[in-house]
């Protein structure tokens, strides 16, 4: 080797000291922008973005669980099933048991209980009993998705660590459609006005024989 | 822009009149070869007419029809499309077709995977042992009759689960000890004399020993399972000379599912996320090949919008997987995990974006057939733009800075594990394995698919076929994705990102097809056949990493045995996708 021996070895430690002294110039900044700005580092919701962005320099990590990366809002994590409050708070369910997300399941992890009416034995679209097996769940979103009415969709809550099986049941599933406004503001939003749509499309197309 | 090879019309029945005819079932293409010619079609079509690589063989169960199927598809290595060919056979126990290993020495492990899933015994193959389950396994899994414990029903949606919700969990369906059968004439209360390792070791030990006038006792050495530097549970077993690997044995299958089983009893859609659990550092990859597979199928082609969401998220992949074979490649060279961070602060901020846009980081489920699952989020426009244009190209350049020239990772990689051209082509070898052997073989270019054929870049290529070169072609290749994400950014237009309406019950018109992309490992090719029913009737996953291990013992035959975890490294192999 014509080289001098130890040149790369040089070069490549010179990247690790720059890394180094990244961590602590960056804190340098953020000093004087907590002094000017008020804003931090570490622990803030600012700092975090800047961790997570382009121009992050020097130390990278998130100090989980007392810092948390955001989750982007189509983040998904094990279904729910949204339902409407009533007037008196009743819990109005979404969900008619249609049984698509029970058959379009990969790993088969939903089974649901039909509700039939004990006079005419016809069903009736509210979901008697309602399973998810967490446990078996891939996070895959395809019941989210392929729901017609909105019924069940993912959650962004991931810390499920629990010490037994988890089968989570229509209680344990339920949650208000205020919730999934609040995680999913831009589906929801888009998901509402569709539904909107088409009942007024409904009610137009109902109202026209009478006149 | 590579000028798309010419179609050849070859007539092989006219050539081989008697025992070479074209299949004409419906939906389906390529030649039924006579079993007992099968040897002189193979020689012939290699060296007559150019198809020298032989990307993949599988098998196939027509039980309706009793009949088994062999199934190769061979490439050229200088481009253009394939050719498929098949051996049909009765079904009868054991199946026999000729092995093809003394042609096309890359069929090794393919021919031992079919006999192991499908008991299609290859006479005349080398080592012909059980390579994904174990020794003592009773039956041949991926066989149509086979059924697995806890067995449902053939096929998904299973009735229980909707509407009456009788679905009871299987552990308490069925307690230990009262799921099991056993083949006829085995009785488990008296201890079987049986020792699952002697067929390997046996295979290990026959080897010719070199006349060195030294007598030596040559050693054997499990590696594993588990060290391999943990790439995943992984096992060598491995014969010594001193420090010299003399002979060399992949021991795999402590990660086997058998995707392909769960892939059949799958509807099509349903195996969109099971893909993804594959190569779980490649996810959009995998989604895409077995998008295309389908997609050939029906017959649909995605529109513009959605291509280039395609392509963009592919690069992404290649570049994080890059990254990270970079990075382990050095944790197994001896320089613990400080290159490994760095390298995984840019995959962390690639998976950000994967996040935002399909809502998983690794297992992304994002193709649908006829386009992606939903357009881009706000923002991640700018986000790509970001990195593709800033930082990416500085953090790769700080990278290669810190690694390229040093002394450590110049003198463990120059020369060592090297594979020739030659052997990379018989080795079925793909991917940077083969590219950094000097084969600038690449599928984007040789049959491109998608929208590569009209994007600008280059097919990584360096010629020395070593360690170093290995990890070198990974920056040249990151550097290439991030010249195809440039132009994708710059030209994505709008419009729909579905060609069809979404549904979850797709109809899959009978017939087979293979679809294949360059994966960041290599060629992943995806062969389905259809019967018209809402599962596949064969899916097949051709794995690049489990495939790229069948050159892994002739690359460390004559090195050193510290070297061993080195080569294995630079394979850059994931045991998701290996063992399926």
């Amino acid at each position: 080797m014509s080289e001098m021996y130890g040149k790369g070895i040089l070069k490549g430690l010179g990247v690790t000291l720059k890394r180094f002294w990244d961590t602590y110039w960056e804190d340098a900044i953020w000093l004087f922008r907590q002094v000017t700005r008020g804003e931090r580092r570490y622990r803030s919701p600012e700092g975090i973005a800047h961790r997570a962005s382009k121009n992050a320099r020097g130390i990278f990590t998130v100090q989980y669980p007392e810092e948390k990366l955001p989750v982007p809002e189509e983040f998904r994590f094990v279904p729910f099933l949204v339902y409407e409050e009533g007037p008196n708070g009743e819990k109005v369910m979404r969900c008619t048991s249609c049984g698509i997300c029970s058959r379009v399941c990969p790993p088969q992890c939903i089974w649901i209980v039909r509700t039939t009416d004990p006079e005419t034995g016809r069903p009736i679209p509210d979901p008697a009993e309602f399973y998810i097996d967490v446990d078996i769940c891939m996070n895959c979103g395809l019941c989210a998705e392929f729901c017609p009415f909105d019924a069940i969709k993912m959650d962004h809550d991931y810390e499920l660590a629990s010490f037994g099986r988890s089968v989570y049941d229509k209680e344990k599933l339920a949650k208000p459609a205020s919730y999934y406004e609040s995680i999913r503001p831009r589906n929801a939003a888009r998901e509402n006005a569709a539904r909107a749509a088409k009942e007024a499309a409904r009610f137009a197309a109902s109202a026209k024989p009478e006149s | 822009m590579a000028v798309p090879a010419p179609v050849e019309t070859l007539d092989l029945a006219a050539r081989f009149p008697g025992w070479v005819t074209a299949d004409t079932r419906p939906g389906y293409s390529g030649w039924i070869v006579a079993k007992d010619k099968l040897l002189d079609f193979a020689r012939t079509l290699r060296d007559e007419l150019g198809y020298d690589y032989l990307s993949s063989v599988t098998g196939v169960d027509y039980l309706p029809e009793g009949k088994m199927e062999v199934v190769y598809h061979a490439y050229k290595t200088t481009g253009g499309p394939g050719i498929v060919f098949k051996v049909q056979t009765a079904r009868q126990d054991p199946v026999e077709v000729p092995s093809l290993v003394s042609i096309y020495p890359g069929a090794e492990f393919q021919e031992r995977e079919a006999w192991d899933l499908l008991g299609i015994k290859f006479t005349g193959h080398p080592d012909l042992r059980r390579i994904l389950m174990w020794e003592d396994f009773a039956g041949h899994p991926l066989r149509k009759d086979w059924r697995e414990p806890y067995f449902e029903e053939e096929f998904k949606p299973f009735k229980s689960r909707w509407p009456e919700g009788k679905f009871q969990m299987a552990e308490e369906k069925a307690r230990l000890g009262d799921n099991l059968t056993f083949p006829a004439g085995f009785d488990p209360k008296q201890k079987a004399e049986f020792d699952p390792e002697k067929a390997l070791y046996e295979a290990l030990r026959a080897y010719q020993k070199a006349e060195t006038g030294l007598e030596t006792e040559h050693l054997l050495v499990n590696i594993g399972p588990h060290h391999p530097s943990t790439h995943g549970v992984f096992r060598v077993a491995v014969i010594l000379d001193g420090e010299t690997i003399v002979n060399l044995k992949p021991v795999m299958g402590y990660l086997h599912r058998n995707h392909e089983k769960i892939g059949e009893r799958n509807t099509f859609l349903m195996n969109m996320p099971y893909t993804d659990r594959l190569d779980y550092l490649t996810s959009m990859s995998n989604n895409f090949g077995y998008a295309l597979a389908v997609e050939k199928l029906m017959g649909i082609t995605p529109p513009e919008r959605a291509e280039y969401i395609r392509v963009m998220m592919a690069e992404l992949t290649r570049i994080s997987n890059h990254v990270w074979a970079i990075g382990f490649l050095l944790n197994d060279l001896g320089a613990y995990f400080t290159p490994m961070l760095y390298a995984q602060e840019e995959r962390e901020l690639i998976l950000d974006i994967f996040e935002a846009v399909s809502g998983s980081r690794m297992m992304c489920n994002y193709f649908r057939f006829g386009g992606v699952a939903r357009d881009l989020p706000e923002g991640v426009l700018e986000k790509i733009r970001d990195l593709a244009f800033e930082r990416l190209p500085r953090k790769v350049d700080e990278l290669e800075d810190l690694l390229a020239e040093n002394e450590i990772v110049r003198s463990r990689g120059i020369g060592q594990g090297v594979l020739t051209a030659e052997d990379a082509i018989r080795y079925s070898a793909s991917g940077p394995l083969l590219r950094a052997s000097g084969i600038p073989y690449d599928v984007r270019r040789a049959e491109p698919y998608s929208i590569y054929d009209r994007l600008e870049f280059e097919v990584a290529c360096r010629p020395n076929g070593d360690i170093y070169d290995r990890m070198m072609i990974r920056f040249d290749e990151i550097r290439q994705s991030l010249r195809i994400i440039q132009q994708t950014v710059k030209q994505i237009p709008a419009g729909p990102i579905m060609a069809v309406k979404p549904a979850y019950q797709v109809r899959v018109p009978p017939g087979e097809a293979y679809g294949r992309v360059e994966g960041p490992k290599g060629e992943l090719g995806f062969y389905i056949i259809s019967t018209g029913k809402s599962s596949p009737w064969r899916y097949h996953v051709r794995a690049p990493s489990f495939i790229n291990l069948t050159a892994f013992g002739p690359m460390c035959v004559g090195q050193k045995i510290a070297d061993l975890v080195a080569i294995l490294g630079s394979i850059d192999i994931v045991l998701g996708e290996c063992d399926r």
